[in-house]
């Protein structure tokens, strides 16, 4: 552990550093929550003795006691709804899905009544609930372990969407997320949980980039890039080729599914005139048709060449022998790279 | 602290003690008293054979060739007796670890593998057997079997009187998966429409690390009776007692009899799957107590009380083990990944044009790497 200054620079506010995967990342972020407000409280099945599947909870029962940190009957819908009377009450319940594919039995309440109820009381009624949900392939797991829902809760007014790409913003992006009024999911991309960078220990509390901003991750002068969770490792990967073949990539992290941070989006594809997106989830319907929809409007003089999407297919996802083949890989963002150059 | 309010007295139904001494129990014993010791000797090499795919397995996950296993270590007794309780019409649908119930049912156990080695989402065709594939999503498949079995009341399959015909369905599902509101539903709709199924609950005491008290105040087996459903509760680690209150579940089911709910108490001995680590969340001395309980040691006693387990049948039980364990290792060694264009077929059942047009551009892109293509 190292400590440095923060952004301000005062000694006095010195902040610790530490090198950690993206899965400590986020139990750094939750333990942070959990010691800052005591209304902060984690539900969800197998979270608290074992600390999770992925052990993202590990250590927080523990620390903080079975009333913070529940361990709740095997039942998704029972602990989103319980969850919305707690926020009801006063408490930021952050829930957790094991696994992406498990979310379903909790897509009533997620989508007919924690999206709603601030909209439906008229302000009245506040219901700060997270729910972080590990999504994404790649894992070589069973089947209902490696899907991509984003756009079923992006597509629900009322949720906020978001994917962290690196522990820093893991760290950071799960305290906004339990500081913000509005419901959020919290979309962790499992593929990378193993990622480990340096992280900036900073405090309940502190500002970070935002909940609704995207960031230019690599500059670049001939494509936009845009990606989000897994898939910015990809997109960073297929620029570093391309720039040995003397194509310049710029790679956006949109961090935020929902609201999408169109400005930055647009803004880079003015400087390069072409658009590749890429995500895990299938492109039919899709963020990625969002995006280029929204750039084809905003950029149309612009624009070099149509905007591409690359990603998952419009089938089930696979047996993990073939998930590669269905997954984004450096090579197909690069083929679309190359058909968007070609114009 | 006793609530005597919730507590209606359910027994537990027991034939074999731990120790493998028969009791008499006059509801049960004509149910068990056709099972002769070529009968009894089948349901033991069945519980062997069960545990020793189990092993392989599980060693086979180890080396890297599968990349998950769900282990039924501890509950072979629950699966062999309640699948030997059912008729060939009869129709089945697992949760993700009933391999004893496929083995019964004379599915080739390599196929379960297929999944967990990630070339197949499902492995065998349900209309062979009789068996649904796994739902691999908690409690979601209850609901199925109760929809299959109002289909047999419509059908004019139930309470015929002719047991060629009559049929019913059994769902296998874990304490864990109780707590769902799919499988009250299911439970619901079961109970309004006197549906022929059989809700069979391996309480194996376990939900990954949730303790059971975690999901339930009361004995699982009450559920049942809330939903006005018979319930019996039975020592699952008896496989005579499981085979009896199955068997007369299942009668009830196929006669017009309706619904029956089975809490069967028994004990995940292993890990919940290969990924998991018992050890951060339960005893070794609550898994010694159940290992004291253990189904096929139960079983070997009484049969060998008996001298009804001569050496030659063991000896020859043995080499069918190896032999099982050389035909699964085998088979996992030869499942290749599907052609990669496959995820394409049976998305629909009628041609899709997105579909169509997808995995027209897949053979295309895969096809400029094979002339040699552009990268
Ligand atoms: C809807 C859903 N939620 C969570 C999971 C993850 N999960 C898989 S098995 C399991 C525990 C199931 O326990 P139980 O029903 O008692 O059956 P057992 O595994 O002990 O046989 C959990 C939580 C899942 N597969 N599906």
């Amino acid at each position: 552990m190292t400590t440095t200054a923060d952004r301000t620079g005062t000694a006095a506010t010195a902040v610790a550093t530490e090198k950690v995967t993206l899965a400590r990342a986020i139990t750094l972020g939750l333990r942070a929550a959990l010691a800052g407000d005591p209304k902060v409280l984690l539900m969800g099945e197998d979270i608290g003795r074992l600390g999770g599947v992925f052990r993202v909870t590990d250590g927080l029962q523990a620390e903080f006691g079975p009333d913070r940190v529940v361990d709740t009957p095997l039942a998704e819908s029972g602990i989103v709804g319980t969850a919305i009377g707690l926020a009801m009450r006063g408490y930021r319940p952050v829930c957790e899905i094991q696994f992406d594919g498990f979310v379903f039995p909790a897509f009533d309440q997620i989508t007919t009544m924690l999206a709603k109820l601030h909209a439906r009381s008229r302000g009245r009624i506040t219901v700060p609930v997270v729910i972080r949900i590990p999504y994404g392939g790649g894992i070589g797991a069973v089947e209902h372990h490696s899907e991509s829902p984003e756009v079923l809760f992006a597509h629900t007014a009322g949720l906020r969407v978001v994917t962290p790409s690196t522990p820093a913003d893991a760290y950071t992006m799960i305290q906004e997320a339990i500081a913000s009024p509005d419901p959020v999911i919290f979309l962790e991309p499992k593929g990378r949980y193993w990622d480990k960078a340096e992280v900036a220990l900073t405090p309940y509390g502190t500002p970070g980039a935002g909940l609704d901003r995207a960031r230019v991750v690599r500059s670049g002068t001939d494509l936009t890039v845009v990606a989000y969770g897994p898939t910015v490792h990809t997109a960073l990967k297929a620029a570093q080729v391309a720039a040995e073949e003397g194509t310049s990539l710029e790679v956006i992290d949109l961090r935020t599914i929902s609201p999408l941070d169109h400005a930055t989006v647009v803004e880079s594809v003015r400087g390069t005139g072409r658009c590749v997106v890429v995500h895990e989830a299938s492109v039919s319907h899709g963020v990625g048709a969002e995006v280029a929809a929204r750039v084809t409007e905003e950029c149309f003089y612009e624009l070099e060449a149509p905007v591409l999407r690359v990603g998952g297919f419009h089938t089930p996802y696979p047996p993990s022998r073939i998930e590669h083949e269905y997954l984004p890989s450096v090579d197909r963002v690069l083929d679309a790279v190359d058909r968007a150059m070609a114009h | 602290m006793t609530q005597p309010d919730l507590d209606p007295a359910i027994e537990t139904v027991q034939l074999l003690t731990p120790e493998g001494t028969r009791v008499a129990d006059t509801r049960y014993d004509p149910r068990v008293a056709h099972l002769d010791a070529d009968a009894l000797r089948r349901f033991y090499a069945d519980m062997v054979l069960t545990r020793r795919f189990d092993t392989e397995a599980t060693a086979l996950q180890r080396q890297g060739e599968l990349g998950l296993f769900t282990p039924s270590l501890g509950q072979e007794a629950a699966q062999i007796g309640s699948a030997h309780a059912l008729a060939p019409q009869d129709f089945v649908f697992p949760a993700y670890r009933e391999h004893g119930v496929l083995h019964v049912r004379g599915l080739d156990l390599t196929d379960v593998l297929k999944q967990f080695r990630g070339v197949d989402h499902g492995g065998w065709d349900p209309a062979e057997h009789g068996v649904h594939l796994f739902t691999l999503v908690v409690g979601a498949h209850p609901l199925h079997a109760v929809g299959y079995a109002m289909g047999l009341q419509r059908d004019g399959v139930v309470g015929t009187g002719d047991p060629q015909r009559d049929a019913g369905v059994i769902a296998y599902l874990g304490d864990g998966a109780t707590s769902q509101g799919d499988v009250n539903e299911a439970l619901v709709f079961a109970g309004v429409s006197d549906a022929p199924v059989v809700f069979f609950v391996q309480n194996n005491q376990w939900a990954i690390s949730v303790p059971v008290s975690g999901q339930s105040k009361v004995p699982l087996a009450q559920r049942g009776l809330g939903f006005g459903i018979p319930t019996v509760r039975v020592d699952g680690n008896d496989v005579l007692a499981c085979y009896a209150v199955t068997a007369e579940a299942m009668e009830r089911a196929r006669s017009g009899g309706g619904p029956t709910f089975v809490e069967a108490v028994t004990y995940r001995m292993g890990a919940h799957t290969t990924s998991d680590d018992p050890l951060r969340y339960r005893d070794e001395a609550e898994v010694a107590a159940w290992r004291a309980k253990d189904p096929i040691d139960r079983l070997r006693h009484y049969l060998e009380s008996a001298g009804e387990l001569p050496a030659g049948f063991l000896a020859d039980l043995d080499e069918r083990a190896e032999a099982l364990a050389r035909h699964v290792r085998d088979a996992v060694h030869a499942m290749v990944p599907p052609p990669a264009a496959s995820m394409f077929d049976h998305v629909y059942a009628t041609p899709h044009a997105l579909v169509d047009a997808e995995r027209a551009w897949f053979t295309d892109y895969q096809a400029s790497f094979e002339d040699g293509g552009v990268r």
